[in-house]
């Protein structure tokens, strides 16, 4: 019985070019109060371009109508839950919205006098601390963009070091079960990449990482709790095997929900690790960006972090650009500073106390849908889970229904799917992160929705398979896009 | 189904010798595991390869596989129509939708690959 | 906790339903050695008015109530109205990835108006969902130009903007992709051509000029491609400044086009965050990082969109992806989007017609250093050699000069860049004369 929701809403909207017609607009601009120039005198008459071919040409009835249109055909979380694994879609508060918009905070060009630009320093310096002081580390950098860009970051603030010390090796070790921007950052580094097992338990294979670790090692990424949302009982070994041969511990913190208040990387081991603002720390995901993805280091690191710093000079912020030995810009400017406003403004509101209380609620929630969804799906590890589970559809599985359908069916009852077949290491892995903002009342008709299903995959199957039924678009041909990729509109 | 004249690798590639040239596939296990295909890369005209080293790639939706090179040698033709019809490879693996063709400088190297019969029973003995 | 939408009657039951006597159970199997054995040292969490507060404060420490002739990268414009109504919707500012393509049709069909929309503006034939910023997206179309020639090298202007240059080089230093800039002529302030002659070579995989340049010159394209193309490499052509595409001629020379695009209703926000593109020709489509969304239909025949062409993305490829990127700046792409819309065809052209008659006037009564072309920026040299009591005089009037180019280019230590855009007043203009007499 589905409680949540009624059928998709359907409007039949049009693309903005198919609702354009010549002569139609939307704006007004002031007059001019200079003397108006001639384009082709001024640019010179091979410079100036033809009008915008196909461009569109709407009113402002219509961008508003055609933007809203579009907007019912999302889910988002201010709908309900998205109990996707590995990206903590909390609920994004709207007083970050409001703050950051705030004129002087938004206006604020890079370049003008720090002088006059002392209250967006003193944000960054104080998200600094904040998050310094959260994950045990010794200094910060806000530049990267996004978690992959603080990843290539880390990696590359690891390369200095070790080049300082002579050597910057050649290969980055990562388990398995890692997420893909992983290696793919690896590379763009310059390294080469191994993979390191998990063992039965879904933990590293401490044995194995301590055979694989030679001087050619630069790093192991490690993300802590790991994709399976097992927290590796093993990582002070782990970095004492890495810090033993000369290399470092860097930390995928996409996962740092589950540590709040409860354990700081600094303290087991990590040396570099990055955080991604828009999962932990509730700046809003936006259909996919803009994030922010700040990273950590020790003490030993913080020669090589990007430039500029901050520096307090007297009473007042500065920018330092004598940093010799950093390894240079990795974005213009000094970051995504309207993120790490929004950052800051959720560490405001929760303080210390407070986001020990988002943790521990993250894992209750976590530890409540496993237990109430255990007896219907398959936990392939048993070990204590953390702020998210990962169940596999083996069992439904043997009925011809995998994860990928289950969770095409979870979306007829309200609900936007799980992590569908990640980790890699699990066979037909459902990945189901509800995060602290999940009540239980939701977690509830979660529980009931999946349960549903899991009889349905018994008594109709068919229904499961041809899923999702009511939304105003079905299951869409993902391979003739890719044969015939359609990447733009054409008259 | 797993024709007797061609030798087969373990990484399910297939090649087909005619005098010193070799035409070179995926076997109709591989089409099955990618799935639907949607998109062949291939090596240009002239370029060397060495046994096991990789040739190109099939990718279907969800994944991407490497080709490898069964037999050393020069690329000295590449079969065109999966540029514009990569289905074709999900439809007639072992014919008509070969994937290159390669002048061996090698030939030795064919002893080391598995008939037909060797090839069925590995991926029997993989399930 | 107002984020925390549970009673303590709840947590009970689930604690209960977890089978432990409290949630700190949950936490036991921790090894001792890891656990924080004291609080956080951050203070008490603050309510909604007091958060306000601190931000506001912070607020007035800025730059309130100044005109600005800064550009540089990063350009004062209006920001319509509808922009922020349009992603202030929770369906658009709260919804994630659009992996499914059947709940996420607002924001893929939104990135395909998109894609859409730059293609038009660009001249190019496929252009991505963004990147993190122009910065970046230039780092990626050097690093897409060596794997599509082969060739690892990369020859850069020096009018290109500084801290692009300066991405650029950390991202191609750690790919083993030698860098080398040439010049600008003194007088044009136009790349030189022959100095890019010189430097090219057989081993060049990309050359990469910006136009307008970092001077504000519309610059010497057409040259710049032909010389590339001469040499077996690739041309990529960055611009920081979208507007200038409402009157200037797209790079038709181009491979690649790597751009920002902040003008169009991004905030200036102290740099960030923003949103890159990269657009090219179809033939090097499979080439390109980032999101695509693409056009196909669904099982009832009707027209749908989704995410395509994922295998060259790190989440299927991983180390051999086209890229690390796994983020597109979607909200911020979405405002692009509105604003294009919004100003339209028309719209657009008259815009970039109002930034060129209000830098016109400003170059009337601040004579440029440089004879070549430009849009809406210029550079002009202080009479007395130092531009820094120009701004300085007129900070007393509330106005934020030009970007003294001394920290980026020692050799024009006596000029600064000075922008005027559709929102520079004639006062403000007349008093910079004024000063600079």
């Amino acid at each position: 019985m589905i409680t949540k929701v009624r059928p998709h809403p359907s409007q039949n909207e049009p693309l903005l070019f198919e609702r354009s017609s010549p002569g139609k607009l939307a704006y007004q601009l002031p007059e001019l109060d200079v003397p108006p120039v001639d384009a082709a005198q001024t640019l010179g008459a091979e410079n100036v371009r033809a009008a915008i071919e196909g461009f569109p040409e709407v009113s402002e009835v219509e961008v508003i109508r055609h933007f809203t249109r579009l907007s019912t055909w999302n889910y988002a979380i201010d709908h309900g839950m998205y109990p996707l694994g590995s990206c903590t879609m909390k609920y994004n508060p709207r007083v970050n919205e409001v703050v950051a918009r705030l004129e002087g905070l938004a206006w604020a060009h890079p370049y003008q006098p720090p002088a006059l630009a002392q209250g967006s320093m003193e944000v960054m310096a104080r998200l600094e601390t904040a998050l310094a002081e959260i994950t045990g580390m010794d200094a910060v950098t806000l530049q990267p963009a996004a978690g992959a860009h603080g990843e290539l970051t880390g990696i590359l603030l690891i390369r200095a070091l070790l080049e300082k010390r002579g050597n910057p090796r050649k290969k980055i070790l990562i388990p398995d079960s890692a997420h893909g921007t992983n290696p793919a950052s690896a590379v763009i580094a310059g390294y080469a990449v191994e993979h390191v097992p998990s063992n039965p338990a879904g933990g590293l294979d401490v044995a194995a990482l301590e055979r694989i670790v030679d001087a050619d090692v630069a790093a192991l990424m490690v993300t802590n709790p790991n994709t399976l949302g097992v927290f590796e009982q093993e990582i002070i070994r782990v970095a004492e095997i890495l810090h033993g041969k000369g290399a470092l511990l860097y930390m995928d913190g996409a996962n740092m929900n589950a540590l709040m208040g409860i354990a700081r990387p600094g303290d087991f081991g990590v040396d570099a690790l990055h955080l991604n603002l828009h999962k932990t720390f509730s700046t809003p995901h936006g259909g996919g960006g803009p994030g922010a993805g700040p990273v950590a280091v020790k003490k030993a690191l913080e020669p090589y972090l990007p430039a500029p710093r901050l520096k307090r000079s007297g009473k007042k912020w500065a920018w330092d650009y004598k940093r010799k030995r950093s390894i240079g810009r990795v974005r213009a400017y000094y970051g995504n500073f309207g993120v790490l406003v929004r950052a800051l403004a959720y560490i405001l509101a929760h303080g210390g106390p407070g986001l020990r209380n988002v943790t521990v609620d993250a894992v209750l929630n976590a530890n409540y849908l496993r237990r109430k969804l255990e007896p219907y799906f398959d936990l392939p590890y048993t070990a204590p889970n953390m702020h998210e589970v990962v169940f596999s559809d083996s069992r439904q599985a043997q009925k011809d229904v995998h994860s990928g359908d289950i969770a095409k069916r979870l979306i007829d009852y309200g609900f936007h799917p799980y992590t569908v077949s990640f980790p890699l290491i699990v066979h037909g892995a459902m990945m189901i992160e509800p995060t602290e903002t999940e009540g239980k009342r939701e977690l509830d008709q979660f529980i009931e929705a999946m349960t549903s299903i899991a009889q349905e995959v018994d008594s109709d199957p068919q229904t499961v398979l041809s899923a999702p039924h009511g939304t105003r678009i079905s299951r869409v041909d993902e391979v003739t896009a890719a044969r015939k990729p359609i990447l733009r509109w054409k008259p | 189904m797993y024709p007797d004249n061609f030798r087969y690798t373990k990484e399910h590639e297939w090649v087909r010798v005619e005098g010193d040239v070799g035409t070179i596939g995926i076997t109709d296990h591989a089409q099955q595991e990618l799935g639907d295909i949607v998109y062949v890369d291939l090596p240009k005209q002239g370029a060397r390869v060495t046994q096991g080293s990789t040739l190109g790639s099939v990718e279907s939706v969800k994944a991407v596989s490497d080709i490898y090179a069964p037999v050393s040698g020069e690329v000295v033709g590449i079969n065109a129509v999966l540029a514009d019809a990569p289905e074709k490879l999900n439809a007639d693996p072992h014919g008509e939708a070969w994937l290159v063709r390669i002048k061996l400088s090698a030939p030795p190297e064919l002893e080391k690959l598995l008939s037909a019969a060797d090839y069925q029973a590995y991926i029997g003995a993989e399930k | 906790m107002r984020y925390l939408p549970k009673s303590d009657s709840e947590r009970r039951q689930m604690v209960d339903a977890c089978g432990v006597t409290s949630a700190e159970d949950l936490f036991s199997h921790l090894p001792e050695a890891v656990r924080l054995k004291r609080p956080l040292e951050l203070p008490p969490g603050i309510s909604e008015y007091e958060i306000v507060q601190y931000f506001r404060e912070r607020a007035s420490e800025n730059a309130n109530g100044y005109s600005t002739f800064l550009g540089a990268g990063v350009y004062s414009h209006f920001r319509p109205v509808l922009v922020d109504t349009v992603v202030e919707r929770g369906e658009f500012l709260t919804s994630y990835t659009p992996y499914q393509a059947e709940i996420s049709q607002g924001t893929l069909t939104a990135i395909f108006e998109f894609q859409t929309m730059i293609c038009q503006l660009t001249g190019m034939d496929v252009a991505n969902a963004s990147m993190y910023d122009g910065s970046t997206a230039l780092a990626e179309a050097a690093m897409m130009a060596v794997r599509i020639t082969g060739k690892g090298r990369l020859l850069v202007a020096r009018s290109v903007h500084p801290e692009y240059r300066e991405v650029l080089s950390t991202y191609a230093r750690n790919q083993g992709m030698p860098v080398e800039e040439f010049g600008y002529l003194d007088d044009a302030g136009a790349l030189d051509a022959e100095d890019l002659e010189r430097k090219m070579d057989g081993l060049t995989g990309a050359v990469i000029v910006q136009s307008p340049n970092f001077f504000g010159i519309v610059d010497r394209v057409q040259e710049a491609a032909e010389i590339a193309h001469r040499g077996g490499a690739l041309l990529i052509v960055v611009f920081t400044e979208a507007v200038s595409l409402g009157i200037l001629e797209p790079p038709a020379g181009a491979d690649i086009v790597a751009g920002e695009l902040q003008s169009f209703a991004i905030a200036p926000s102290y740099g960030g965050p923003f949103a890159g593109i990269i657009a090219t020709r179809e033939k090097f489509m499979r080439q390109m990082p980032g999101r695509l969304v693409g056009q196909t239909v669904d099982t009832r025949g009707s027209r749908a969109y989704c995410l395509t062409l994922a295998t060259r993305e790190q989440h299927i490829r991983r180390e051999k992806a086209t890229s690390n990127i796994c983020t597109n700046q979607a909200l911020i792409a979405l405002m692009a989007t509105v604003f294009m819309t919004v100003y339209g065809k028309r719209g657009l052209r008259e815009l970039a017609e109002q930034n060129l008659a209000k830098s016109h006037y400003l170059a009337n009564r601040v004579k440029p250093r440089f004879c070549g072309k430009f849009f809406n920026e210029f550079v002009a040299r202080a009479p007395g050699k130092e531009p820094e009591p120009i701004n300085k005089a007129l900070l007393k009037k509330k106005i934020i000069g030009g970007l003294p180019l001394g920290r980026f280019y020692p050799e024009l230590a006596d000029s600064m860049l000075l922008c005027a855009t559709e929102m520079s007043r004639r006062p403000d203009m007349d008093a910079v004369g004024e000063v600079f007499a």
